[in-house]
C-alpha cells in the first residue's frame, strides 16, 4: 500500500536517512522502532509531505507522493498523529475533529449563507459521524469539552480521532502511548486493534516494546538512519543486530529528533 | 414629537458624519478580522481601502456609473490586487508578513502619488458626488456582518480558526492552506475596497494621505482593540477609537495624550480586548 | 556630477541606516515593530537641541545627551509596556500596538511643550565650512553623518561578535528559550537592547535634524516608513542589513532624482520595494530563516 524506495534525507550535512526502503502492506497493523534520534519522525515527515526527501522515491498505492502538499496527501488518504501533540486548543473535541471532516463536507456559498438543506444536512452528517469517531476512542462523552482541559492520554485520542475524520486508509501514529499509563496503554491497544479491523491500515512508531510487540504483524527497527531489519516481531526481538542497537545505544542523539 | 423631530434634526446635522464614520470604521476593523482570525498578521487594509475609494470614486466621476455599480468596482479592484500579491506575500509568516504588506501600503501610496492624470497625485480627488447615505452604511454593514457570521460557523470558519492555531496540523486535515489565507485575504481587501468608497462618497475629497501608514495601523488598532475572538470585537474596537478622541475633546491640548495613555493601557491590562465574553462571564460571576 | 550625486547618497543613506540600525535591532532581538521608533528619535533631536540652546553645550556633547536621554526613554518604553507583554507571552502585533500609543503620548506631549512649529538649530553650532574639491561640495555634517554612522556600525558588529554580551544577544535572537537554558540573562539583555535601540534612533534624530535643519513633533512618521523599506530590502531583523538597506534607499532615492525627476523618488524605491517584495520577500540580504512564531 505504502512503499518508501531507497529514501534518503539530510538536513545541512547530516544523514538521517539513509537508504531507507520500507512495504506497509495493506490492512496490516506495522510498527517502526529504533533508538531516539534514528530518524523515525522524519519518516512520517516525509510521508506526510511537510519535508521533502533528498533522494528517493515514496508511492501510496502506485501514486508518487513526490512534490505533493500536505493537504494533498491527506486527501489521498493519509493520515497521521504527532508526537508531541498538536491539538487545536481552544476550540471543542467535536469541532477539533469537524475540522478533519473539512474535505468531506460539501456545500455551495448561498447553501452556507442562507442554511439551505444542504447546509444543514451536510454539517449534521459531519457532526454525527464526528461524534462516533470520538465514540472509538472512547470520548464521545466529552464532545462539547475545550481540548486543552483534557488530559495528556486523552488528548493523544483525539488526535487519533480526528486523523480519521480524514476518511484515510492508511493512518501513522507517532508514539501513540507516550505519556501514557499502563491502564490507558492497555485500553489504547483494543482501541487501536478495533480500528484495524475496521479496515484501516496502521504504521506506528512506538518506544513501548509491548505495546509494539503485542500490536504489530510486522516492524521495522531504524538506526542511525537505516533500517536494520524488518520481520515478525518475535523475529526482530531475537535478532542481534537490533539487540546490539538498543544495547549499544548512544544517549547523546536524543535530543535531535523532533517533529 | 415635532421637538423631538426638530432635536434629531440638529442632532443629526451635527453628528451624522461621525456616525456614519463609525458604521465605515466598523467595516475596515471586520476587514482586517478576516486574515487575523486566519493567523494571517497582514496590515495591507489601508491600501486595499485607499484602491477602493478611487476605483469607485473614478467610476462615478469618469463613467457616470450608478452608485451600486461603483461600489462593486470599489471591492472587484483591491480583490485583484490582493489576489495577484497575495501569493508570493503570503509565503511569509508572523511579523515578516506584517513589515511585508505595510511596505505594499506605502508602495500603493506612492503609485497613487505619481499617477496624476488619474488620481490627481498629491491634490487628491475632489468634489466626488455624496452619494453614500446613512442606510448604504447600515445596510453594508448589516450585510458584512451576517455574511462572515455565517462564515465562522462555516467549514471555512473552522479552517481558519484551524490555520491560526496551528499550519501544520491544519493541512494535514486536508485543508489548502495557501487557498484558505488567499481567499481570507481577499475577501477582506473586497470589504476595506467597500468601506473605502461609501467613505469616498461621503467625505467628497480623498487623498494619498488618508490610506497610509497611519490609517493602517489605526485599522488594524481597532479590532486588536476590541479583541479579535469573535465578530463582535472588531465592531467594538471601530467605535471605541472613533468615539474616543470626540469624547476627549473636553481635554483640549491633553486629548492626544490621554488617548494614547488609553490605548497602551487597553493593551497592558485587557489582553484579549475589550470584547471578551470569558471575562465578562467571570465577572458575573458564572463558570463555564 | 556623479561624484556629487555619490556623495549626496551616500549622507542620506547613512541617516536611513542609523535610523534603521535601531528599528532592526529591536525587531531582529525582541522581534517587535517598534512604532515608538520615530518618536524616540524625534526626542533625541529635541533633547540635543535643548542641551545645545538651554545649556549651551557643544554639539558632541548635545549628541551625547540625545544618546543618553532617548536610550532612557527606550529604557522605560520596555520596562513599562514591552516587558509586561513579553512576560504573559501576547502575540506579534500586540506590542506593536502598544508602541503606538507610546508614539502618540511621546508625539503629542512634545507638540504640547514645545509647539507644533519647526525648531531649527542656532547658526554655528555645526561648522559652516564645506569642503570643495574637483567640484565636490561636502559640508562638515555630512562628514560627520557619514563617519559617525560607519564608525558605529563597526563598533556593533564588533561588539556583537566579540564581547560576551554580543555573544549573548545573537544567541537570545536566535532562540530566547535556548538562551535562558544557557543562563543567560534573557530580560537584562533584551533591556539592555532596548535602550540601545533608542539611543541610536535619539542620535540618528540629531543627524537628520542637522542634515536638514528641522526638528518638528512629528518628524519621526516619515522616518518610520523608510525604515520599514529599509528592514525590507535589506533582510529582516540584520544588523548588517540596515546598513546595505540604508545605503541602498539612499542612493536609489539619490539617484531617481538626479537621473528620473524629483516626484519619482519615493516611486523608484518603494517601486524596487514592491519587486523585492514579490521576488524575495524576506529582502534582498535576508537569509530566508524565519522567527518561530
Amino acid at each position: 500500500m505504502l512503499e518508501l524506495a531507497s529514501i534518503s534525507k539530510s538536513f545541512g550535512g547530516l544523514k538521517v536517512l539513509d537508504h531507507v526502503s520500507l512495504k506497509v502492506p495493506q490492512g496490516a497493523i506495522f510498527g517502526l522502532i529504533g533508538p531516539n534520534g534514528a530518524g523515525k519522525t522524519t519518516v512520517f515527515n516525509l510521508i506526510t509531505g511537510l519535508i521533502p526527501p533528498t533522494s528517493g522515491t515514496i508511492t501510496f498505492d502506485g501514486t508518487d507522493l513526490a512534490g505533493l502538499a500536505p493537504h494533498r496527501i491527506t486527501r489521498l488518504g493519509i493520515a497521521r498523529t504527532f508526537q508531541n501533540i498538536r491539538i487545536f486548543n481552544e476550540m471543542s473535541l467535536l469541532e477539533n475533529v469537524l475540522v478533519g471532516r473539512h474535505r468531506h463536507i460539501n456545500y455551495g456559498v448561498a447553501e452556507m449563507l442562507f442554511s439551505l438543506p444542504r447546509y444543514r444536512a451536510q454539517e449534521e452528517a459531519a457532526r454525527a459521524r464526528a461524534l462516533e469517531l470520538l465514540g472509538w476512542v472512547g470520548l464521545a462523552g466529552k464532545a462539547g469539552e475545550i481540548a486543552d482541559t483534557l488530559s495528556y492520554g486523552e488528548q493523544r485520542r483525539l488526535e487519533i480521532a480526528r486523523a480519521l475524520a480524514t476518511e484515510p486508509r492508511l493512518l501513522l501514529l507517532d508514539e501513540p502511548v507516550a505519556g501514557m499509563n499502563p491502564a490507558e496503554k492497555t485500553e489504547l491497544m483494543s482501541a487501536v486493534r478495533a480500528i484495524n479491523a475496521r479496515g484501516y491500515t496502521i504504521f506506528l512508531i512506538e518506544h513501548d516494546m509491548r505495546f509494539v510487540m503485542g500490536l504489530c504483524e510486522r516492524v521495522a527497527v531504524l538506526n542511525f538512519g537505516r533500517i536494520i531489519t524488518c520481520d515478525k516481531p518475535e523475529a526482530v526481538r531475537n535478532n542481534h543486530d537490533v539487540i546490539e542497537a538498543y544495547l549499544g545505544r548512544d544517549d547523546e542523539a536524543d535530543t535531535r529528533e523532533t517533529a | 414629537m415635532d421637538a423631538f423631530l426638530l432635536w434629531f434634526d440638529e442632532f443629526w446635522a451635527v453628528y451624522s458624519n461621525l456616525i456614519l464614520t463609525l458604521g465605515i470604521n466598523a467595516l475596515l476593523a471586520l476587514s482586517i478580522w478576516l486574515t487575523l482570525a486566519c493567523g494571517l498578521l497582514a496590515l495591507a487594509n489601508a491600501a486595499f481601502m485607499g484602491i477602493g475609494a478611487y476605483a469607485g470614486a473614478l467610476a462615478t466621476m469618469n463613467y457616470d456609473s450608478p452608485f451600486a455599480l461603483s461600489l462593486v468596482v470599489a471591492m472587484a479592484a483591491p480583490s485583484l490586487v490582493a489576489l495577484a500579491i497575495g501569493v508570493p506575500v503570503l509565503r511569509l509568516g508572523g511579523v515578516y508578513l506584517a513589515m511585508a504588506t505595510l511596505g505594499f501600503g506605502e508602495v500603493v501610496r506612492v503609485v497613487i502619488l505619481n499617477t496624476e492624470s488619474i488620481t490627481g497625485g498629491a491634490l487628491g480627488l475632489n468634489g466626488i458626488p455624496q452619494q453614500t447615505q446613512w442606510w448604504h452604511v447600515a445596510l453594508a454593514l448589516a450585510i458584512v456582518v451576517f455574511m462572515l457570521a455565517r462564515l465562522h460557523r462555516s467549514k471555512t470558519g473552522r479552517a481558519f480558526e484551524a490555520i491560526k492555531v496551528d499550519e501544520t496540523a491544519a493541512g494535514l486535515m486536508g485543508i489548502d492552506l495557501r487557498a484558505h489565507k488567499l481567499l481570507a485575504f481577499v475577501l477582506g481587501a473586497a470589504i476595506a475596497g467597500l468601506a473605502g468608497a461609501l467613505n469616498a462618497h461621503l467625505t467628497f475629497f480623498i487623498g494619498p494621505q488618508e490610506y497610509g501608514f497611519d490609517r493602517g495601523v489605526e485599522i488594524l488598532t481597532m479590532a486588536i482593540l476590541g479583541g479579535i475572538g469573535s465578530l463582535i470585537g472588531p465592531v467594538i474596537g471601530a467605535f471605541f477609537l472613533t468615539l474616543l478622541p470626540e469624547l476627549l475633546r473636553g481635554l483640549a491640548d491633553f486629548r492626544l495624550i490621554v488617548n494614547g495613555l488609553i490605548l497602551v493601557s487597553v493593551v497592558l491590562f485587557l489582553p484579549n480586548g475589550l470584547w471578551d465574553p470569558a471575562r465578562i462571564r467571570n465577572w458575573f460571576g458564572a463558570r463555564r | 556630477m556623479l561624484a556629487q550625486q555619490l556623495v549626496n547618497a551616500l549622507s542620506l543613506g547613512s541617516v536611513y541606516a542609523l535610523f534603521a540600525l535601531g528599528f532592526t535591532l529591536i525587531f531582529g532581538v525582541l522581534g517587535v515593530i517598534n512604532l515608538a521608533h520615530g518618536a524616540v528619535f524625534m526626542v533625541g533631536a529635541y533633547a540635543a537641541l535643548q542641551a545645545v540652546v538651554l545649556a549651551g553645550l557643544p554639539i558632541w556633547a548635545a549628541l551625547i545627551v540625545a544618546f543618553l536621554v532617548s536610550g532612557l526613554f527606550g529604557l522605560v518604553i520596555d520596562i513599562l509596556v514591552l516587558s509586561p507583554l513579553r512576560k504573559r507571552h501576547a502575540p506579534h502585533l500586540i506590542p506593536m500596538i502598544a508602541t503606538i500609543g507610546v508614539a502618540i503620548v511621546l508625539n503629542s506631549a512634545v507638540q504640547g511643550i514645545f509647539g507644533a512649529d519647526n525648531l531649527r538649530f542656532p547658526p554655528g553650532v555645526v561648522p559652516d565650512e564645506a569642503i570643495e574639491a574637483g567640484g565636490l561640495h561636502i559640508t562638515a555634517v555630512e562628514i560627520g553623518i557619514i563617519l559617525l554612522t560607519f564608525a558605529i556600525m563597526v563598533l556593533l558588529l564588533l561588539g556583537l561578535r566579540r564581547t560576551s554580551i554580543g555573544k549573548a544577544l545573537r544567541a537570545v535572537a536566535e532562540s530566547p528559550k535556548a538562551a535562558a537554558l544557557l543562563g543567560i540573562d534573557v530580560e537584562g539583555l533584551l533591556r539592555k537592547t532596548s535602550f540601545l535601540a533608542a539611543a541610536l534612533g535619539g542620535a540618528a534624530g540629531v543627524m537628520i535634524s542637522l542634515y536638514s535643519n528641522a526638528v518638528y513633533p512629528l518628524m519621526g512618521q516619515p522616518m518610520l516608513h523608510k525604515g520599514i523599506a529599509v528592514i525590507i530590502l535589506g533582510g529582516m531583523g540584520d544588523i548588517r542589513g540596515a546598513l546595505i538597506g540604508g545605503l541602498f534607499l539612499g542612493f536609489a532615492e539619490v539617484f531617481a532624482v538626479a537621473y528620473i525627476g524629483s516626484t519619482m523618488r519615493d516611486a523608484v524605491a518603494f517601486g524596487l520595494l514592491f519587486l523585492i517584495l514579490l521576488v524575495r520577500p524576506t529582502g534582498l540580504f535576508g537569509k530566508a530563516s524565519e522567527r518561530k512564531a
